[in-house]
């Protein structure tokens, strides 16, 4: 992965090529990230939607990844279609939101306990 | 390319816009008339479905079978039953807004691109099309914190699924160099073996449909839901929904990932047997009926899975009676309880039940009918549904899905008993009385649940024909 390229000044540096296997790393990372916010998160509703944001975007940056390797543009259009849905998911849940804040006047994730599960 | 294929769902779709339009621009109130449209929509699409011909559309996106108007008519009936049971109870409750029906309408149209998705794409479209409206008929009744919290909690284990869902395509997009499920079954055919990648995108995305069909370890959700939602919310989130992500997932397994069945049978068995206990045990304790039912409908997910974990041509037959036949058995029960209301008061304990079999016979025995069809006992529907499944697993040399079947199905006629024990044998005051709509749906589902064994025939050749054309 890595390659020798002329510098400006002349010289020779080693120089990382950015790969497949980069982008997934980071978008598995990402997909964590945003799984783990939503488990560990103690604290607020908000944070839940900023992780799910965050799932939906290291899959988006998995579909691209993989669409510029397979040299095929569905990746891209799926990763379109998906931006368009996270869209609108993120309009319901923050609608969602609005009105258990009204009816509860919290959204600490502690209080959502009403329904024992 | 082919418009003319999906005429269902492009009526549907215009149906709706022109719902919107009818419920904004008026002065007065057009919910009941918008009711009625969307009621009529669904038949009409049901009619055209029943006509529909066979073949794909939309570059491979979209396919039409018999798998997907089996599946589509008992989409389409689902919805328009969860519709008629609402209306009323929607009157009632204030809710009567046009927003509802314009809501399952939409649900539909996303279940019915479910069905028929040929492709990653249309399968996110599909579901995320159903998904959203059910976070926003979840917390329909935005005046109750209970309503809000199921909504809440609803759209944020949805939003996961989704997620793991999205992240398991991407995967197999990667590694199998295609959307279209074909061209998936194409890689995964492939004599040089399959990649590890796609294994992995393939368990993302059974874990996200076994969300969706709450089957364990992903139920968590449901009883609350359940319970939190309005009753004939829940009452439509445990039929056609249910339908469409199990027929989704049969879809997904048996198609594109057909040649992979050794990779996904140990999952689906584990999440059957998971299910079937789980379904069993902790609905014993339950006192309020909603919370039964979600349990309830976790066990009967367990046992139509069963179908598709032996892996087999006579299981996924079993798999299609057994959803069929717990769709209409599920919204009679629910059906009923909709209708128990005292003095305009919703009502939602096992122990409200009681005393309807002296104040309303024919209801008493109509909830008796369904839920010793549910329990499984001869010659009501369910029975049938449970052998068709069960005989699949002998068949197929699974012995411990078809005993843990049995026993389970004997622990669960306990508490289905003792609903019918709660209703004929303790006091009570009688409820109000019941709706026409909800007598006309009582009637309907209690005449299939009681007399399917006489006519089972069309039913079986329709499941036949579907699993023709879905294993091919």
């Amino acid at each position: 992965m890595t390659t020798t390229t002329t510098t400006m000044a002349g010289g020779t540096t080693e120089m990382l090529t950015i790969g497949l296997g980069h982008y997934l790393t980071v978008s598995a990372i990402l997909f964590v990230l945003g799984v783990l916010g939503i488990f560990l998160n103690r604290k607020n509703v908000i944070v839940i939607l900023m992780s799910i944001e965050l799932l939906l975007l290291s899959v988006n940056l998995n579909m691209v990844a993989f669409s510029s390797a397979l040299q095929d543009l569905t990746g891209q259009v799926f990763a379109l279609f998906v931006l368009t849905v996270a869209a609108a998911e993120a309009a319901i849940g923050l609608a969602i939101v609005v009105i258990y804040f009204r009816n509860r006047g919290s959204i600490e994730v502690e209080d959502i306990s009403t329904l024992k599960g | 390319m082919n418009w003319t294929l999906v005429l269902p769902e492009l009526v549907l779709a215009t149906a709706g816009l022109a719902a919107l339009v009818a419920g904004v621009l008026p002065r007065r109130d057009t919910s009941f008339a918008i009711n009625m449209g969307v009621f009529g929509a669904m038949l009409l699409a049901a009619v055209l479905v029943l006509a529909q011909p066979e073949g794909t559309a939309f570059a491979g996106q979209y396919v039409s079978d018999d798998f997907t108007r089996f599946m589509k008519l008992l989409v389409l009936a689902g919805a328009a039953l969860g519709l008629l049971v609402a209306m009323d109870w929607n009157v009632k409750e204030g809710l009567s807004k046009f927003e509802f029906p314009l809501l399952l309408l939409f649900s539909s149209l996303g279940m019915m691109v479910m069905v028929s998705a040929n492709d990653l794409i249309a399968l996110y479209l599909g579901l995320e099309l159903l998904s959203l409206s059910l976070y926003v008929i979840a917390a329909f009744n935005r005046d109750s914190e209970r309503s809000a919290e199921a909504g809440l909690k609803y759209f944020i284990l949805g939003s996961l699924a989704s997620g793991l869902l999205l992240y398991g395509a991407s995967l197999v997009y990667g590694f199998a160099g295609s959307t279209n499920f074909d061209r998936i079954a194409d890689a995964v055919g492939a004599t040089e073996g399959v990649p590890f990648g796609l294994v992995v995108g393939l368990v993302f995305v059974l874990a996200a449909l076994a969300f969706k069909v709450s089957a364990v370890p992903f139920h968590m959700w449901t009883p609350d839901v359940y319970e939190g939602a309005p009753t004939p919310v829940t009452a439509f989130f445990a039929s056609a929904p249910k339908v469409a992500a199990i027929a989704l997932l049969t879809r997904v397994a048996a198609g594109p990932f057909g040649e992979l069945v050794d990779q996904w049978q140990q999952v689906l068995i584990l999440a059957s047997l998971g299910s079937m206990i789980l379904g069993a045990l902790a609905a014993i304790g339950q006192r309020n009926i909603k919370r039964l039912m979600a349990y309830s409908s976790i066990g009967h997910v367990g046992y139509a899975l069963m179908g598709l974990a032996v892996g087999s041509d006579l299981g996924i037959r079993g798999l299609l009676l057994y959803m069929a036949i717990y769709l209409f058995t599920n919204v009679g029960a629910f059906a009923v309880l909709v209708a128990m209301r005292r003095n305009g008061r919703a009502l939602e304990g096992i122990d409200d039940l009681a005393g309807l079999g002296k104040s309303d016979p024919a209801m008493a025995l109509a909830m008796t009918v369904f839920m010793l069809s549910m329990a499984g006992i001869p010659p009501l529907a369910g029975f049938f549904g449970k052998l068709y499944v069960f005989l699949a697993a002998v068949y197929g040399g699974y012995w411990v899905l078809a005993v843990v079947g049995v026993l389970t199905s004997a622990v669960s006629a306990y508490y289905y008993l003792r609903v019918i024990k709660v209703m004929y044998f303790d006091a009570g005051d009688a409820f109000d009385a019941r709706p026409t709509s909800i007598s006309v749906v009582l009637a309907g589902t209690g005449l299939f649940t009681v007399f399917f064994f006489a006519f089972p025939a069309p039913f079986l050749a329709a499941a036949q024909a579907a699993v023709a054309a879905l294993v091919g």
